[in-house]
């Protein structure tokens, strides 16, 4: 973990309107390369909505975002070449499902790196290898587990070489005996040192891997630090009260 | 008892469908000519039409202004005035090429007209259905707005309106005979002559068979194809 240096990411004061919903308040959050941030709170509490305009999928009303020393949320910015920097993996896989695996996966180097055909299947075959799926390479979507679906999904993402990636809730779409693989993918990426925000509901998940879990209320962040300090010594009472109803509830299944 | 048999014979006399056939038969060929043409034409204008029509942003607007205008216009006009409008008006204004195409270059260009407009909404219908997902996956993979719509949306969209294009097509194949009203030697029209000649109908029930008959080819290979891409995207288990 490298803490030197501007940060990779760089959030800044960010605030975000529905109508009149107040969905992201003056957000704050700095992460540097290699680091791996953990969003955690309620549903409606704002972590999707923060990891899409990441992304440039949501307009941000206020505040600036620097990714890469670049500013997206000036007016001049290129869209579509920023965001091959950044790999965004979405709650419901969103595959393509006219497309076969293999196709997926090579869409956008081939369409928007202006790889050819050759090339494209050079960078998704070993990447389908190693999520094990070479086999899938030309079934459909549909054809595949949910667990499966996703794991194309992030090596969609990754076949950009993308140097930030945005997971978005990816395993609470996923049965429980499912979730497994998918985590353990996720693993391997911080492992390689990949720049990653994830926003999730698996706590232990979060506690393992994150570098820094922050929790997010009602649009803002209540409370961040080290993960053993979020879950083992909340200071908000917010927190604790999150926390406590997640683990509740973890007891209950 | 009398007038029935006498309107049995003057639909169904064997001897005129002989003679009816040939007749008829080169007129339908002008028919299946302005049908393949016109549909050619409408799935390529219609689809374009459909996206220069959901197009995003103030900029646009001039643009899915005139789209929303086209639709209102030609599908709020009978195709028979649409013909008359076109078959008519074009050769009056005397505008050198334009002007001195055959009546059956009319009769497609009016027919164009008209199942263009019917044809952008069917499109439309099928790119909204599209899920905002499916753009948003396209465009966060680094697509640009065109290129997302071109491999992601449209194509999904397309398989969706199949079966109601198809009902389009077919009302088009049979509206080659409409549009014979500015003097194209159609099916219909023959049909109507040789019936005059001849003093009875035959030749309208040959016209009908012919009508059918491309139908139903056109249908069940549509199923075909539904059907074909279902068992290929759809999970194994149903």
């Amino acid at each position: 973990m490298s803490t030197n240096g501007s940060a990779f990411v760089e959030i800044n004061g960010v605030s975000k309107w529905f109508g009149d919903l107040q969905v992201l308040d003056k957000v704050t959050l700095n992460v540097p390369e290699h680091n791996v941030v953990c969003l955690i709170g309620a549903s409606g509490s704002g972590k999707s909505t923060l990891l899409r305009c990441l992304n440039m999928l949501e307009h941000v009303e206020e505040g600036e975002i620097v990714v890469d020393g670049q500013r997206l949320t000036h007016e001049k910015v290129d869209v579509n070449a920023l965001r091959r920097k950044i790999g965004i993996v979405f709650q419901a896989y969103n595959l393509f499902p006219h497309m076969t695996v293999l196709q997926n996966v090579m869409l956008s180097p081939r369409k928007a790196l202006g790889l050819s055909r050759d090339e494209a299947e050079e960078r998704a075959r070993p990447l389908l290898r190693r999520i094990g799926l070479e086999a899938k390479a030309n079934e459909y979507p549909d054809r595949l587990s949910g667990g499966q679906q996703q794991r194309v999904a992030i090596v969609r993402a990754l076949a950009m070489q993308p140097k930030l990636m945005l997971l978005d809730e990816i395993t609470s779409a996923l049965d429980p005996q499912l979730v497994a693989d998918v985590l353990e993918l996720v693993r391997e990426l911080a492992d390689t040192g990949m720049t990653m925000i994830l926003a999730t509901h698996e706590m232990g998940f979060a506690r393992e891997v994150a570098d820094k879990v922050c929790f997010l209320d009602a649009g803002r962040i209540c409370e961040e630090g080290r993960p053993q300090q979020i879950f083992s010594d909340p200071k908000e009472a917010r927190t604790r009260q999150f926390l406590s109803r997640v683990l509740e509830a973890e007891k209950l299944q | 008892m009398h007038a029935f048999h006498q309107v049995i014979h003057a639909f169904f006399n064997p001897h005129s469908y002989t003679l009816a056939m040939p007749d008829v038969w080169a007129g339908f060929q002008l028919n299946l000519r302005m049908m393949g043409i016109a549909e050619v034409l409408v799935l390529v204008l219609a689809l374009g039409i459909a996206i220069v029509r959901g197009l995003p942003g103030p900029a646009a607007r001039p643009l899915r202004a005139l789209a929303i205008a086209y639709a209102d216009f030609f599908r709020g006009t009978p195709i028979i005035i649409v013909a008359f409008l076109v078959g008519f008006g074009l050769p009056g204004l005397e505008l050198g090429y334009i002007s001195n195409r055959s009546v059956t270059t009319y009769g497609v260009i009016a027919l164009t007209l008209v199942y263009t407009a019917y044809v952008t909404e069917v499109y439309r219908a099928g790119i909204e259905s599209v899920h905002p997902s499916q753009r948003a996956a396209a465009r966060s993979l680094g697509l640009s707005y065109m290129q997302a719509m071109r491999y992601v949306v449209v194509p999904q969209a397309v398989r969706r309106v199949i079966p109601p294009l198809l009902n389009d097509f077919i009302g088009l194949q049979k509206d080659t005979a409409i549009v014979s009203v500015i003097g194209v030697a159609e099916a219909a029209q023959s049909a109507g002559q040789f019936s005059n000649r001849n003093g009875d109908f035959p030749s309208y029930v040959v016209a009908a068979v012919f009508f059918i008959l491309i139908t139903i080819p056109l249908a069940r290979f549509t199923d075909h194809l539904v059907a074909k891409r279902e068992r290929l995207e759809r999970a194994a288990a149903f």
